[in-house]
């Protein structure tokens, strides 16, 4: 049991491993592939420098873009999971705009708010929404019909059913749609940062390091912005276990 | 074919004959019908007051659909069913489902769920805690009430509901074959914990079940259904002494009680 905690540990050796043998055989110029070794020290040297504020600015604009979806678009996921004539009426219009890539939207948000911070904040947001609202009221909707008459046939009043029991039923589905919200904002707001004319964030450090061929602040720039994206799951999975301990059972 | 009108345990006592219990639940008239399909065509029936009665018939002849409309989980469409001439807003009554994990709340602890529908009867906290506590002392119920329902056995959440319907002192319970997703070893001792619910609290008990033993079992009269539409089949007594115990599955009037039923039963079914 206690060896199979350190089986992950097999793949990232694995991969180290190789990137070693390729940087020795020179299999890939090595402008291109510095060693694993220069990589990580330009990982630690940037976290305590220029990249460290860099993520902390996509960390930022990440945490807004997510809230201010959460706050539009959890309401809203009740609201109309709620009915599902309401969210049958509306559904094609979400599901449209929930596929279409939210990078085909830069242009039209840089025309209605400009180049600043908020325009990447907001386009993350408008993606990271539609997810989240998705989610939301699909969980409302499938919410147990045996809990809700459960609630009704004990005197239940409608509302006390919505938030005694409607919402609490959609809380993990709610938490899918937050994980896979934020995992979509993080990918707006890097793509947002490299081309819509950014000074800072984790987007704008792998674009610069690429124009300036500077290949080992580009890979810790990019293994910063992997660590983030994967921190941001797992911090989103344990705050799930903690809030939803009776999800999956 | 034999008809029976009104049939006893051979060796019964019929002390009833003469004076009928008077009727707690009386349904006259009901109709319903689902997607043009008659499932119920002016529907009497009397529910004695105090007494256990199962329902049994065959599948799809609306046992569920019967206890739904009288708790009012499903509308009728005519008819009128009074709880000693009150509605049902104005009594009391609690519902067992069939599916207590669905049925249950796993974000409430296993006390929690028991007082929730004491939430929306405007007591004062301490006095909702009081009246769970009481239940469970009057019980004797043996289960670590802090723990969430998915920790707990399929007999122990299934036992947690019952004492959640009961909790509001009520005058009906109504069970939706409560015990048919649990194994037999369970089943066997749930139907014990309920007999011996319904001899301390003397709660008038209406139970669906398919499980014929079970039904007669429990039971001070069966209540025996056709094939849609619906009509009281055979409505007979059983008038064995409780506490009954697994000796009184082999006595002779139940046995006896029991094939009666069963070809009542396989009458209804052949005729479909």
């Amino acid at each position: 049991m206690k060896r199979d905690s350190f089986l992950p540990l097999v793949g990232v050796v694995g991969l180290i491993v190789v990137w070693y043998i390729a940087v020795w055989v020179r299999i890939v110029d090595p402008v291109l592939l510095p060693s694993p070794q220069a990589s990580f020290a330009a990982l630690v040297k940037g976290m305590g420098g220029k990249l460290g504020f860099d993520f902390f600015k996509t960390v930022e604009r990440t945490f807004y873009a997510t809230a201010i979806a959460a706050v539009i678009a959890i309401p809203l996921g009740v609201f109309l999971g709620a009915s599902e004539k309401l969210y049958r009426s509306v559904e094609f219009v979400i599901d449209f705009f929930r596929s279409t890539p939210a990078s085909a939207m830069f242009p039209l948000f840089l025309v209605l708010f400009g180049v600043g911070n908020w325009t990447k904040i907001l386009v993350a947001a408008f993606g990271a929404a539609l997810v989240i609202l998705f989610n939301v009221a699909y969980g409302v909707m499938n919410a147990r019909k045996t809990r809700l008459l459960a609630a009704k046939v004990m005197g239940a009043s409608r509302l006390r059913v919505l938030t005694d029991v409607m919402l609490l039923e959609s809380l993990p589905q709610t938490f899918v749609g937050l994980r896979n919200g934020v995992s979509l904002a993080l990918v707006i707001v890097v793509v947002a940062e490299m081309f819509i004319g950014s000074v800072d964030g984790l987007g704008h450090r792998v674009f610069e390091a690429q124009q300036l061929f500077d290949m080992p602040d580009m890979y810790a720039a990019i293994f910063a912005a992997g660590a983030l994206g994967y921190g941001l799951n797992l911090l989103f999975l344990l705050i799930e276990k903690r809030f939803v301990h009776w999800s999956g059972k | 074919m034999k008809v029976v009108p009104v049939s006893r345990p051979a060796g019964a006592p019929v002390s009833l004959k003469g004076a009928e219990p008077p009727a707690h639940i009386t349904i006259r008239g009901l109709s319903k019908q689902f997607n043009g399909a008659v499932v119920y065509d002016k529907f009497d029936l009397d529910i004695p007051r105090g007494k256990f009665v199962s329902v049994f018939g065959p599948n799809g002849c609306g046992k569920s659909t019967l206890i739904n409309m009288i708790a009012g989980l499903i509308p009728i469409d005519a008819g009128e069913i009074l709880f000693a001439g009150k509605t049902l807003s104005q009594i009391k009554f609690g519902y067992v489902f069939q599916n207590y994990r669905e049925a249950l709340f796993p974000w409430l602890r296993s006390i929690d769920n028991i007082e929730y529908p004491l939430k929306h009867m405007n007591l004062p906290k301490a006095e909702r805690r009081a009246k769970v506590e009481r239940l469970v002392a009057h019980l004797g119920v043996k289960i670590d009430l802090q723990r969430y329902p998915y920790e707990l056995s399929g007999g122990q959440q299934q036992l947690i509901s019952i004492m959640r319907a009961l909790v509001v002192e009520p005058e009906v319970l109504f069970l939706d074959e409560p015990f048919s997703a649990l194994d037999y070893e369970m089943t066997l001792f749930m139907r014990q914990q309920l007999q011996r619910i319904f001899a301390e609290t003397g709660t008038t008990m209406v139970l669906v079940s398919h499980d014929l033993e079970e039904a007669v079992y429990l039971a001070d009269r069966i209540l025996l259904l056709s094939r849609r539409p619906a009509r009281v089949a055979d409505y007979p007594w059983n008038e064995a002494p409780r506490p009954r115990t697994d000796a009184t599955l082999s006595e002779a009037g139940f046995v006896q009680l029991k094939a009666h039923c069963l070809e009542v039963f396989q009458r209804e079914v052949r005729k479909g």
